[in-house]
Order: C-alpha cells, then structure tokens, then sequence
C-alpha cells in the first residue's frame, strides 16, 4: 500500500498495540526517531520489546521510553554506555530483559527478516558464550553458528528526507539501520526534516524505496 | 629502546606497521589513536562500522554534525571520497573478507590468538558487545593494542583466555608497552622489547624459551 503522509507524529503511532516489537533505528542519537519516541511515550503502549543498536543514551528518546516502565526486552548489541544509566538502573534492578546480540547478526538478522530469508549460517560468535545452545554446522571447513531473522511489529526510524511517495533518503552516518529496519516490520513508521514533492529526489540516490514504507512525518 | 614505549609511541608503532592502501577499522578506545599517526599519503582508508568509508579526523568547533560520528559515537569529519552504507552492507564488509587490518583492545590474547575483549565475565557487568566479534572474525588482520599487564599485576597474554571469548585463533599481532609479539599457529614470538630484555620478558611471561 502507499505510504501515507501524517500529519503528525501522535496519529502515525496511534496504533502500535501492547506488547509489540518495534525496530528502533539510530546508533546512538545519529538517526534516532526522537519526535516518533516521544509520540510513542504519549501514547501509551508498553509491555514492547524494543529492537535497537543501544538502550538508550542520556535521558532523551529510547532512554525516555525505558524510563517510563514501557519496555519488557531489550535486543541490542551495545546496552552499556557512559550515558546508559537508566537502562543500567532497570537491568540490575530485574526490571528489563536483555538479549545481546553483535551488532552485525543484529543487522544482518533483520536484513534476513526483511528479505524472506528463514536464517543464515556465520562464523561470527564461534567458541563464545553468545553461540551457546545455538545449532552450528561445518561449511568450507570453518564453523558457521545459525541465526534466526528478526522482525518487527512496528519500525521507527529516523531518516533526512522523504517525497510524496515515501521514498526515503537519510544523512550522513545517521542511515545506520535505518534501511534494514524498514524492510523488516509490519508498520515502517519515518520521520524526516523534509518531505519534498514526488520527483524532487534524484532516483540514483534513493536509499529505502517507498514499498517499504507505510506513514512519514515531519520532525 | 630503554624504556617502556607511552602510549604515543605504541599509535606510532602500530601506524608504521600497518600497509600503504590498506582499508582499516580502528576500534573504540586507545586503538582510535592510531588514525593520528597515519601518514597522510599513505593511502589508507579508514572504515568505521557504523556506515562509512574513508572516515577523517575528529570533528571540532563548526565541523560537529549530530548525524556524522564514528562507532565511539564521538563527532568525525568526511574526507574526499568518503562513502556511507546501512548497517548490513557494514558488517557484510566486515564478515566478508574485504577489510585488510583491525586494530582492537583486548582484556586478554591467548598464545594461539584468541582474544577476550568484551565482558569480564562479573556477574554485575552489563555486557555489550557491539561489533567486536565481526571485526575479530572479519579481517585479514587483527593487531591488539594492549598494556601487557592489568593494574592488578595479572598478564595480558596468557596460554588460554579466563574471560568470555570475542574470537579464535585471529590475533597476528600485540603491541605493549614493554613489547610487540606476533603470534603464528600458536606459537609467541617477541619482535621488540622496550625497557625491559627480551630474556626478562620471556621468562616473566613464562614463554617458550624460543620465543
């Protein structure tokens, strides 16, 4: 379906149910969809599981959502941060769950997720705690550990600009996961500095194309 | 030398030994510092896992852009001919084969390269792990810098790693303060001493004597 331009941010989240997975896009604050976080925050959802490279850095978006009790599970590759505190306070507490995972299976599990892909082998991981229980088979003599997809009920990401259409292109290094998270969720949930007439991008540098993308608004 | 290489000294040395043209990661910590004694037309592109190619200097004053970081998440600048890529297509780089040198810090390398470098293991730390294990598994090369010793006296290079692993057998090479070994299936050689003999070293080690 085409992509719908909200009006804003609290009707684009509307939706987003108990319990749900959602994808978090942003390495740190690069491309963290803070207007979309806090909508979520308004919202009201919890119990989620939230799928993001980080838990959340100072006080401000992801780390936001945690502080308020919204989030069961965590899935990242890197909780522990200098800024981190709120996420340290509720994981030694008892009050988070935490499932670790390198940034690299983390990505390429939701690229799987998002192209139909049912898991995929990969040495990373061997002769380490995080391969532990995992099935492993011999392929071209090295030890490969497989890996499930990760997908997503909802992904929120936040990217540069966006067109009529809801073709997405991002900014700098702030692209991260973006575009891998917005081919694995249900719901792809953008928001942007810009959303610039259908045909004002330049198809060459299209990085999410619009199939993926179901609501956009404007930061 | 006689005495214990600075830190200075240990970037210098490991920007010395790493090849014109080379595509490398510098991982989070005191490897960072190597990009610093790079020679400038060396060739060597820096890749930072968080999605770009030929990433410069430390941004400062005008230059800091929220959305232009390395994998510290500290502020970085663009170089002529730099490049950005999503998450997959950096790890796939990583995992694929295509970087030539990672340079990493480690809390232990075992005799036969294995590297811990991502949780002691206590059980009140909050492990993270990022992308260390792509990058010990990914490169061509992996070069630790580390102190040869912790605070505590206890030796960083050991016959077998007590701390959770990051990788197997990948480390080719550590940079100390007090030496540079390259490790070879399994088998320790002392290249360099500083401030300390290559006889001391061995034996403090307790490495074989051929060492």
């Amino acid at each position: 379906m085409r992509a719908v331009i909200c009006q804003d941010a609290d009707e684009a989240v509307a939706d987003i149910a108990d319990g749900a997975t959602v994808l978090v896009g942003g390495f740190g604050p690069a491309g963290m969809a803070e207007t979309l976080i806090d909508a979520l925050i308004r919202q009201g959802a919890t119990e989620l599981t939230v799928v993001s490279n980080n838990a959340g850095n100072g006080t401000t978006g992801l780390a936001a959502l945690l502080a308020e009790g919204r989030v069961r599970k965590m899935v990242c590759s890197y909780p522990r941060q200098a800024d981190s505190w709120v996420f340290d306070d509720l994981f030694r507490t008892g009050k988070i769950q935490l499932e670790l995972v390198t940034q690299g299976n983390l990505a390429e599990r939701m690229r799987a997720a998002g192209a139909g892909i049912g898991g995929f082998y990969c040495p990373v991981t061997v002769g380490t705690p995080l391969a532990e229980g995992k099935e492993s088979r011999l392929i071209d003599g090295r030890i490969h550990v497989l890996e499930h997809p990760l997908r997503g009920d909802v992904a929120l990401i936040g990217a540069h600009q966006a067109d009529g259409l809801g073709n997405v292109v991002y900014r700098k290094t702030a692209r991260n996961f973006g575009p891998v998270m917005a081919t694995a969720a249900a719901t792809v949930i953008v928001e942007v500095a810009q959303v610039v007439p259908t045909g004002a991008l330049d198809p060459e540098t299209i990085v999410t194309p619009c199939i993926y993308v179901d609501r956009v608004v404007t930061r | 030398m006689t005495a214990p290489r600075t830190r200075a000294q240990l970037a210098r040395a490991v920007a010395r030994d790493i090849p014109p043209g080379s595509f490398v990661n510098l991982g989070i910590g005191q490897p960072t510092s190597v990009a610093n004694y790079l020679p400038p037309d060396s060739g060597i592109v820096l890749h930072t896992e968080n999605g770009m190619l030929n990433m410069g200097p430390e941004a400062i004053g005008d230059q800091v852009d929220r959305d232009l970081t390395n994998a510290g998440k500290a502020p970085v600048t663009e170089l002529p001919g730099s490049s950005y890529f999503h998450h997959a297509d950096s790890f796939a780089m990583m995992r694929g084969g295509h970087l030539d040198v990672a340079v990493l810090g480690a809390f232990q390398v075992s005799h036969a390269g294995d590297i811990a470098n991502w949780h002691t293991g206590e059980s009140d730390a909050i492990p993270a792990v990022g992308g260390a294990m792509e990058l010990a598994v990914g490169a061509k090369q992996v070069f630790v810098m580390m102190s040869l010793f912790t605070r505590d006296g206890d030796q960083k290079l050991v016959p077998s790693c007590t701390y959770p692993l990051t990788g197997l057998g990948c480390v080719s090479r550590i940079y100390t303060e007090l030496a540079t070994f390259d490790l070879t299936r399994g088998r320790v050689r002392v290249v360099d001493t500083f401030g300390i003999t290559r006889e001391a070293i061995i034996e403090r080690l307790g490495l074989p004597v051929d060492a």
